[in-house]
């Protein structure tokens, strides 16, 4: 099993989160962060003062996937959140020790 | 903290045995004799046979009960919101504290002694009498000469609320630094040092008064003291560590300005004093100034920075109550006009242009808006002061350019008082209490640190 963490640009969400449920992924979590790479800060003006604004707005969506839908997954989730310009986002892939389902106690990809 | 509290229990101490000693040796003295206030007053400066005898016209009264009930809103919540909402969310609660401590702080000094040596007896131009300490002599059936047609209980009152927005106007400038102690001790030192001579002099009858200054609600008494006081202020307590503009609820700020604009009613047409046509010109005068001036500013901030801001909206329709405050019962509506107008731009170029470059941190434009708003106002009643509005006032396009040099003087008086005792007063709260917070606690916020509180509880 692989835990996938994206950072995708806020507007970009619906559509990934449609088209993963359409490839059968049916359970996501996703937070609201902060966050810069290369498209770093710009300046902004409020009130007649400049403001360096380093973090932007982001989505964090996590997801937990059986080995067999890996590339599936991240190609879907490339092919929505790009949109070609600095600040699309990355992917990262980690791997998983366990998942455990609360309600009744099933482990491994059952419970996924 | 015990510093403080022995300094507080001092000053009161000291004040509570002046009075008590001065009614032993001076009986209460009857009301004092009629001088014509060229604002704030029934009276009109025009030569006339003995005035009838104060009588109470019930119009009269229940329209100042209701005024004074409306510039208090101006402060709780009207102020408190505006400034709050403004603030980082971690001083939301200190800095909307300020405003209700203030109020209530100025309301028990006010009663004391405030009212009397604002509004007491002449004494030498400069002070009033100590003859109304803890009002005494002011009782259910009295009239003050300054207000001939409602009971003087009302008068106190309403001159309380002026007070004490005043007071609570200077800490915009302040926020996010200063420690909750100072910010006490220094409203109890400003009022009493700053506010009450003045009051005095603009409309107590003192020098200024004298002189034949214009200010019909407060453009030098409100504005430019509380907003020099705000600089120099802020001067002294120096930057914030982030001194960036970071509202915690704009809905907020919206809501406190239009409370502000609501109570300002009371502030610009209730110094009629009287229910009667010159509070009417008042009102349509404020309201207009503060339209134009929402308008002027919106198309000034959409000009210079692409987007027009909601509190540019908001910013720009204080300043144009600000600047119309002196003004409000002397000029005429094309006056209202201009002065709106104007107070669209310029205060928003001391707030946009100016304040960045000379640096100084006025956290929420308090002597941007208020400062430079009341010296504009105050300088543009000398122009536009219309006697076919108020008797008692003649600007320069109706043939009196005298009255500009009395508004000039008036507003550098002002200006240098407030800005020498000001420096004085934090110099003392400094060497008592000290005036900031500590490093650390301003990062954390002074909500946690000052009141052990949170605003937003997520």
């Amino acid at each position: 099993m692989k835990k996938i963490e994206a950072i995708i640009k806020p507007f970009k969400l619906d559509e990934v989160k449609d088209a993963l449920n359409s490839i059968g992924i049916h359970g996501m979590t996703i937070t609201e962060v902060k966050g810069f790479g290369r498209q770093k800060g710009h300046v902004e003006v409020y009130r007649g003062t400049e403001y360096e604004v380093t973090f932007l707005p982001k989505i964090k969506l996590e997801v937990v996937i059986p080995d067999s839908m890996i590339d599936k997954v991240i190609s879907t989730i490339i092919e929505k959140a790009k949109t070609g310009n600095i600040g699309d986002g990355k992917i990262f892939l980690y791997s998983l020790e366990d998942v455990i389902r609360i309600r009744t106690g099933d482990k491994g990809e059952a419970a996924i | 903290m015990k510093r403080f509290i022995v300094l507080t229990v001092l000053i009161l101490t000291f004040i509570s045995g002046f009075a008590f000693a001065e009614e032993a040796v001076n009986p209460p003295a009857p009301s004092s004799t009629e001088q014509a206030m060229p604002a704030q007053s029934s009276t009109a400066l025009v030569a006339a046979p003995a005035a009838p005898a104060p009588r109470i016209d019930t119009g009269d009264t229940a329209w100042m009960i209701v005024a004074t009930a409306f510039v208090m809103l101006m402060t709780l919540p009207g102020l408190a919101l505006f400034y709050g909402g403004l603030a980082k969310r971690k001083d939301t609660l200190n800095t909307m504290a300020m405003s209700f401590v203030t109020y209530c702080i100025v309301s028990l000094l006010w009663v004391m002694y405030g009212f009397s040596f604002s509004f007491g007896t002449d004494v030498g131009g400069i002070i009033g009498s100590a003859e109304k300490l803890f009002l005494s002599g002011v009782g259910v059936n009295s009239i003050n000469d300054l207000a001939k047609t409602i009971p003087e209980y009302i008068f106190v009152v309403y001159q309380l609320t002026f007070a004490a927005i005043t007071v609570a106007l200077a800490s915009g400038a302040y926020i996010e630094r200063m420690k909750f102690s100072a910010w006490v001790i220094f409203s109890v030192l400003w009022m009493t040092l700053v506010y009450v001579p003045v009051a005095h002099w603009v409309w107590g009858g003192g020098f200024l008064a004298k002189l034949g200054a214009l200010d019909f609600a407060g453009g030098t008494v409100v504005h430019i003291n509380a907003g020099v006081a705000a600089l120099i202020g802020a001067l002294v307590l120096g930057k914030r560590k982030e001194a960036s503009l970071k509202p915690s609820n704009l809905t907020l700020v919206i809501t406190g300005a239009g409370l502000l604009w609501f109570g300002w009613f009371g502030f610009n047409a209730g110094s009629a004093l009287a229910a009667n046509g010159l509070a009417g010109a008042a009102f349509i005068n404020t309201n207009t100034a503060a339209a134009l001036a929402a308008i002027s500013w919106m198309f000034t901030e959409w000009v210079h920075t692409k987007k027009p801001t909601v509190l540019g909206l908001a910013s720009g329709a204080v300043a144009g109550l600000v600047a119309i405050t002196p003004a409000a019962g002397f000029v005429n509506i094309k006056g209202a006009m201009v002065i709106g107008i104007l107070a669209g731009i310029i205060p928003y170029f001391a707030v946009a242009t100016i304040k960045p470059k000379l640096g100084y941190d006025d956290s929420l434009d308090a002597f941007g808006i208020h400062g430079v708003g009341g010296m504009l106002g105050a300088i543009l009643t000398g122009i536009f002061a219309d006697p076919a509005i108020n008797e008692a006032g003649k600007g320069l396009l109706y043939g009196n350019p005298g009255q500009l040099l009395t508004q000039l003087i008036a507003v550098v008086v002002t200006i240098g008082y407030s800005a020498v005792v000001t420096l004085i007063i934090f110099m003392l709260v400094k060497a008592f209490v000290g005036l900031r917070v500590e490093k650390d606690h301003e990062i954390t916020g002074l909500d946690e640190s000052q009141h052990g509180e949170k605003a937003y509880n997520l």
